[in-house]
């Protein structure tokens, strides 16, 4: 296409005329926060990792819109899920891609992360997909580096791209936003999935209701603007999607409840607390899952499950974020 | 805004095509169109309609996002991201005869991002191009095979085609670039 000043980027190249719709775009370069963005970028992002779906089903399982873009996955913490699916996107998109761990990287010498990302970003990469133990470790990146910046999970605070796969799969199976009556039960003090999940489903116009022991429930319920109950019943009485979260042993510090067989008693899903929801709810977990804690074993692998639909949508996700913050505006 | 190609003239010129693609294929058994998004779409069904009606066969239609294999893709810096659509072709298309189908050739660039993507899709026994309008200006060694009409153009004008699936009629227009 001749370049033109006044050709935008979307604009159908063989005809020289725009297509249908104004190309639609992020007004950021970063992910860090569900929050920054609109209810428009986050349809946008569903739309496309839709499409994306696509390219997960051919034979050769490879695009080449990446292609030269180097991707660093700097991963400070656990990850089997997350890691792999951000890897695998990477590769569909035929990026580059580095894989850092905490364990066996610099910062087991005593490196800063500061220092760490600098000598990543003198290294010149396209993306940094972080993730750490520390609320706002992204957000530091993205200060840092001048690459665009996807968090992969900070702390107790965000992970977006869950929030976004869950967001698809809802859509998926029920078709709107608006009204759909989601309750979210678990360790809802520590969970990032949570808080970004709360954030996109309230801006999207979902009613959502979370539940758990008042030990482990959101200080900032309130703020969020949904409704709050220690009662597991009252919470699923109705729900169109019914999300468990997972007991983060790793992250309590003190005791939160007497036994995990006691948790299970009074806010594990059962198959029985279930047929409260409505008759077509799907149950949702962003994994990984304790059975028999806060979810029954025939609960996770029965019909109303989407547990696993929501891990083949986290590549097309994160697939559809990768190509949409290319064309993100900097600064 | 000078109508070049009216809706009857837009109907009669894909039948035509259609003809003419039973005149080049001594079977259309192994045929198979693809449309390529957006405008491709609708006159890839159009073609599959008029064959039913010529021949008598169904001819497996496919359709055809390139945005992932546009040579500009990642060359500017800042700017939105091309918006990406569903690609759609559930039949294998090795050893197919392709028929591509787009509205308007111009620079060749869609063009050579289809063979790509449909090399991602299987070895086709071949891959021919209809297109509605050719506009010349081609950047790239690229010829249709099936033109519905050859307009001649200068740079400054854009080519229109409007169809009655995405727009409100069937037409081409030709209008000055310059006057937005």
């Amino acid at each position: 296409m001749p370049p033109t000043a006044d050709t935008p980027r979307g604009a159908d190249a063989s005809s020289g005329t725009s297509v249908l719709s104004t190309p639609a775009g992020l007004r950021t370069t970063d992910l860090l926060s569900i929050g920054d963005l609109s209810p428009d970028e986050i349809l946008l992002i569903l739309d496309t990792a839709e499409a994306m779906k696509e390219v997960g089903t051919r034979a050769i399982k490879k695009v080449p819109a990446l292609r030269g873009q180097t991707v660093v996955n700097l991963f400070f913490e656990a990850s089997t899920r997350t890691r792999t699916s951000f890897e695998i996107a990477e590769k569909r998109l035929s990026a580059d891609t580095v894989n850092v761990a905490a364990s066996g990287s610099s910062l087991a010498k005593g490196e800063t992360l500061a220092d760490t990302v600098l000598n990543l970003e003198a290294m010149a990469p396209d993306v940094i997909v972080v993730r750490h133990a520390a609320a706002g470790a992204g957000h530091l990146v993205a200060r840092l580096c001048k690459a665009r910046v996807i968090n992969a999970g900070d702390g107790m605070h965000e992970h977006p791209t869950q929030a976004l796969l869950d967001a698809l799969t809802i859509r998926e199976h029920k078709g709107r936003f608006e009204g759909l009556r989601v309750s979210i039960v678990g360790d809802l003090l520590h969970s990032r999935v949570l808080r970004s999940n709360l954030l996109l489903l309230k801006a999207l116009g979902a009613e959502v209701t979370v539940c758990a022991p008042a030990t482990l429930m959101l200080p900032e319920a309130a703020r969020f603007g949904v409704r709050a109950t220690s009662s597991i019943d009252d919470a699923v009485d109705g729900a169109d999607v019914v999300m468990l979260l997972r007991i983060q042993l790793e992250r309590m510090r003190g005791h939160f409840f007497p036994s995990l067989r006691e948790y299970f008693r009074c806010f594990g899903m059962t198959t029985e607390r279930l047929r409260r929801a409505a008759p077509d709810a799907i149950v949702m977990h962003p994994g990984p899952m304790n059975r028999g804690v806060e979810i029954a074993s025939d609960v996770a692998d029965g019909p109303g499950s989407v547990i696993l639909e929501q891990v083949a949508n986290g590549v097309a996700v994160r697939m559809a974020v990768l190509y949409l913050l290319a064309g993100g505006q900097s600064g | 805004m000078p109508v070049v190609m009216s809706s009857n003239q837009v109907a009669r010129t894909i039948a035509r095509i259609a003809h003419e693609i039973v005149e080049r294929h001594h079977s259309l058994e192994s045929l198979a169109l693809i449309g390529i998004r957006t405008r491709g779409v609708p006159i890839a069904r159009r073609l599959s309609k008029a064959l039913a009606e010529i021949a008598e066969v169904d001819v497996p239609t496919g359709v055809l996002d390139i945005t992932l294999y546009r040579d500009d893709l990642m060359r500017h810096p800042v700017g939105p991201q091309p918006v990406l659509r569903r690609t759609e072709i559930d039949f294998s298309i090795d050893d197919r005869r392709i028929v591509l189908v787009d509205d308007v050739l111009y620079t060749g660039r869609t063009i050579r991002a289809a063979l790509d993507a449909l090399i991602d899709f299987g070895r086709p026994r071949t891959i021919e191009l209809v297109v509605l309008v050719d506009r010349g200006h081609r950047e790239l060694p690229i010829k249709a095979d099936y033109v519905g009409k050859n307009l001649p153009t200068s740079l400054q004008e854009s080519v229109q085609v409007r169809l009655s699936e995405v727009e409100d009629r069937d037409e081409v227009v030709i209008e000055d670039a310059s006057d937005g």
